[in-house]
């Protein structure tokens, strides 16, 4: 029996309307109502058997309901499109995710440890204010740069993750992400510890940074344009993963990831597959920097820390490791959640530790656990 | 008399201060099926994991085909044809049936960034193809399997792992197969069918050339040609099972009896 499309539309709709109360909520009592109508919907979703069918349903129909969620958060925009603040956190929401994808290539594909995501992201992001401010670049090539310069670094660290495994291979990360950090604090040509601005994104003509003037009294937040830029390169890269995530590349990533001894048995140049997932996922990682740094005009190394790469980790294991689809609630959560509400501000590592604890514990696949490769959904076409 | 297959010549593996190969020499012609036995840590699978570059070989070299193989990279010696199964089983249990066979086919398909990306049909053909190659093999070895090529590697019992294991290794036709104790964890019974469907494997692909390490001296003499008995890292006798089961230094060495 074919699945029908509805559960799928139902379960869009319901999160976005969630999603846009979460934004324009201004009452904390308000988004507390949200988080626990979240949490209980979720609950009872796994409860009822309802996750199954939505996905079954997603799975079926996966252009159409991929189409509508594009509409949907272009709906969404539309509705914030006098709200900067609001703007801003979708903007950030979906650049994380970004970033989130490139780590699920990463570690949740190939299984290549990545604990340096903030230093990935600052690559790309410095990158951006040098070329932005130095070079004509046009600005779409520029954040392709970022991504570039982000992989090509990179590269530095594959020897040495190639021959470590587990834990020394994380430290290894650890170290670069800790060095990169220290590295701008001292480079004064880089800004030093005050960083450096960047330029606004334009694209033919128009700058972003520009609001949009609809007639003399309405006038729409600038971030409007960035939430098309972020939009664009989010579904851009989602699509990417997916389609690499349902080939024979994502095969090979899955077996380097389970068994290297059985993979390189049957012909699989694992060393070759794990750089491949390495650089994909920088590149993205970067990509994302690149952006957000465009859009909040800004670059300096505080914003790259340590923490900030445990943070996008726990994304992508709150999210449910190696599926790219969970990383809307992981970054929704961990993205969203400080900022409206105020209380945890202060707590938010402690929370997001707590958080990622409690999952591992009691949902080890995460918010959303990986379902199998599906192959029927190529098959249908 | 032509050349063998698999000609290894004085391989030698050493692990620290301990010899496990010691001047081993093995030959095998293309069709013949060799039973490998001897007593634990005598060099059988040590043998193997040589014979597929997972440890250094230390001394001397093997052959396939006239191909020399000795110190290659397992993934190159994937290349020329050997496929093998693994003592402890080595199924990707999280993914599919289908995904473990096409682990087995890794060498033959396509993975190249534009045709993964946008050739989105004909990835689907590819898929299409190859499930149907999977289940002609998997229907050969029970005929409840096809069934089941898209349920988790995990749902299954043990003799189907195995099962699936060895259609992993055969999926890409290769020249040599090596089946590392076919046989553990499993009651006789279920070893008994295994060898079944080995046999009837066999007989469809006369070229298809096996080792087979085992201790169940049962299935050596049902399916082998031929035994090769290794005893510290040494060939302590060759022949047919009959030979080599009278000769009396086997059955001091192996059978325990003096």
């Amino acid at each position: 029996m074919i699945a029908p499309v509805w559960p799928a539309l139902v379960a869009l709709l319901v999160s976005t309307a969630g999603v846009l109360g979460l934004l324009l909520a201004e009452q904390q009592w308000a988004v507390i109502a949200i988080v626990i109508a979240a949490g209980v919907a979720m609950l009872m979703a796994t409860r009822m058997g309802w996750d199954d069918r939505i996905r079954r349903s997603g799975g079926t129909h996966a252009r159409t309901v991929s189409g509508v969620a594009v509409a949907l958060v272009i709906g969404m925009t539309f509705v914030l499109r006098e709200h900067n603040f609001a703007l801003l956190m979708l903007c950030t929401v979906l650049l994380t995710i970004v970033a989130g994808l490139g780590l699920t290539i990463q570690f949740g594909h190939a299984g290549v440890v990545n604990f340096a995501g903030a230093a990935f992201f600052g690559i790309g992001a410095y990158a951006a204010a040098v070329l932005a401010n130095k070079t004509a670049l046009p600005h779409p090539l520029v954040i392709l740069a970022g991504g570039a310069c982000a992989a090509l670094i990179g590269s530095v660290l594959v020897l040495p993750l190639l021959r470590t495994r587990g834990h020394y291979a994380a430290l290894i990360t650890i170290a670069f992400g800790i060095l990169f950090k220290t590295f701008l604090e001292v480079n004064d040509a880089l800004g030093g510890p005050q960083g450096l601005k960047v330029p606004g994104f334009v694209l033919f003509g128009h700058a972003f940074n520009d609001p949009i003037a609809i007639d003399d009294e309405t006038e729409w937040s600038f971030y409007l344009a960035y939430a098309g830029l972020s939009l664009v390169i989010a579904a851009a890269a989602y699509v990417l993963v997916r389609r690499l995530e349902r080939s024979w590349i994502g095969l090979a990533f899955d077996a380097v990831r389970l068994d290297e001894t059985a993979a390189a048995a049957f012909g699989v140049n694992v060393a070759a597959w794990k750089i491949a997932a390495f650089s994909i996922g920088n590149f993205l990682i970067g990509l994302a920097g690149a952006a957000y740094a465009m859009m909040t005009g800004f670059v300096a190394p505080t914003s790259f820390t340590f923490g900030d790469s445990l943070i996008l980790v726990s994304i992508v294991i709150l999210g449910g490791l190696g599926n790219a689809l969970g990383l809307v609630p992981a970054a929704l959560i961990v993205v969203l959640l400080p900022e409206k509400l105020q209380v945890i501000q202060e707590y938010r590592f402690l929370l997001f530790a707590l958080l990622v604890i409690v999952i591992l514990l009691v949902r080890p696949g995460g918010l959303l656990p990986r379902p199998m490769r599906d192959y029927s959904a190529g098959e249908s076409r | 008399m032509t050349a063998p297959l698999l000609d290894a010549r004085a391989l030698v593996v050493r692990f620290g201060g301990v010899t496990a190969l010691d001047g081993l020499d093995l030959s095998v012609h293309t069709g013949e099926t060799v039973g490998l036995i001897g007593p634990n840590g005598s060099g059988k699978t040590t043998f193997f994991n040589a014979l597929t570059g997972f440890v250094r070989v230390a001394g001397g070299r093997a052959q396939l085909a006239g191909a020399d193989i000795t110190g290659l990279e397992p993934r190159r010696i994937a290349a020329f044809g050997i496929a093998r199964t693994f003592q402890r089983l080595r199924l990707l249990l999280d993914l599919s049936v289908f995904d473990n066979l096409m682990l087995g086919q890794h060498l033959t398909l396509d993975h190249g960034p534009w045709s993964s990306l946008f050739a989105r049909g004909r990835f689907a053909a590819a898929v299409r193809g190859q499930a149907d190659v999977a289940r002609t093999l998997l229907a050969a070895f029970s005929p409840g399997l096809p069934a089941r090529l898209f349920e988790p590697a995990r749902a299954l019992t043990m003799i189907d792992r195995r099962r699936v294991e060895i259609c992993r290794a055969l999926i890409r036709e290769p020249a040599l197969l090596l089946l590392d104790e076919p046989s553990a964890g499993m009651t006789p019974d279920e070893t008994a069918e295994l060898m079944t469907d080995l046999l009837a494997v066999k007989a469809q692909r006369p070229a298809l050339t096996v080792v087979i390490i085992e201790h169940d001296m049962g299935v050596i003499e049902r399916v082998s040609d031929r035994c090769v008995v290794l005893d510290y890292g040494r060939k302590l006798a060759e022949g047919s099972y009959a030979e080599v089961a009278a000769d009396p230094v086997v059955r001091r060495a192996y059978l325990g009896e003096d």
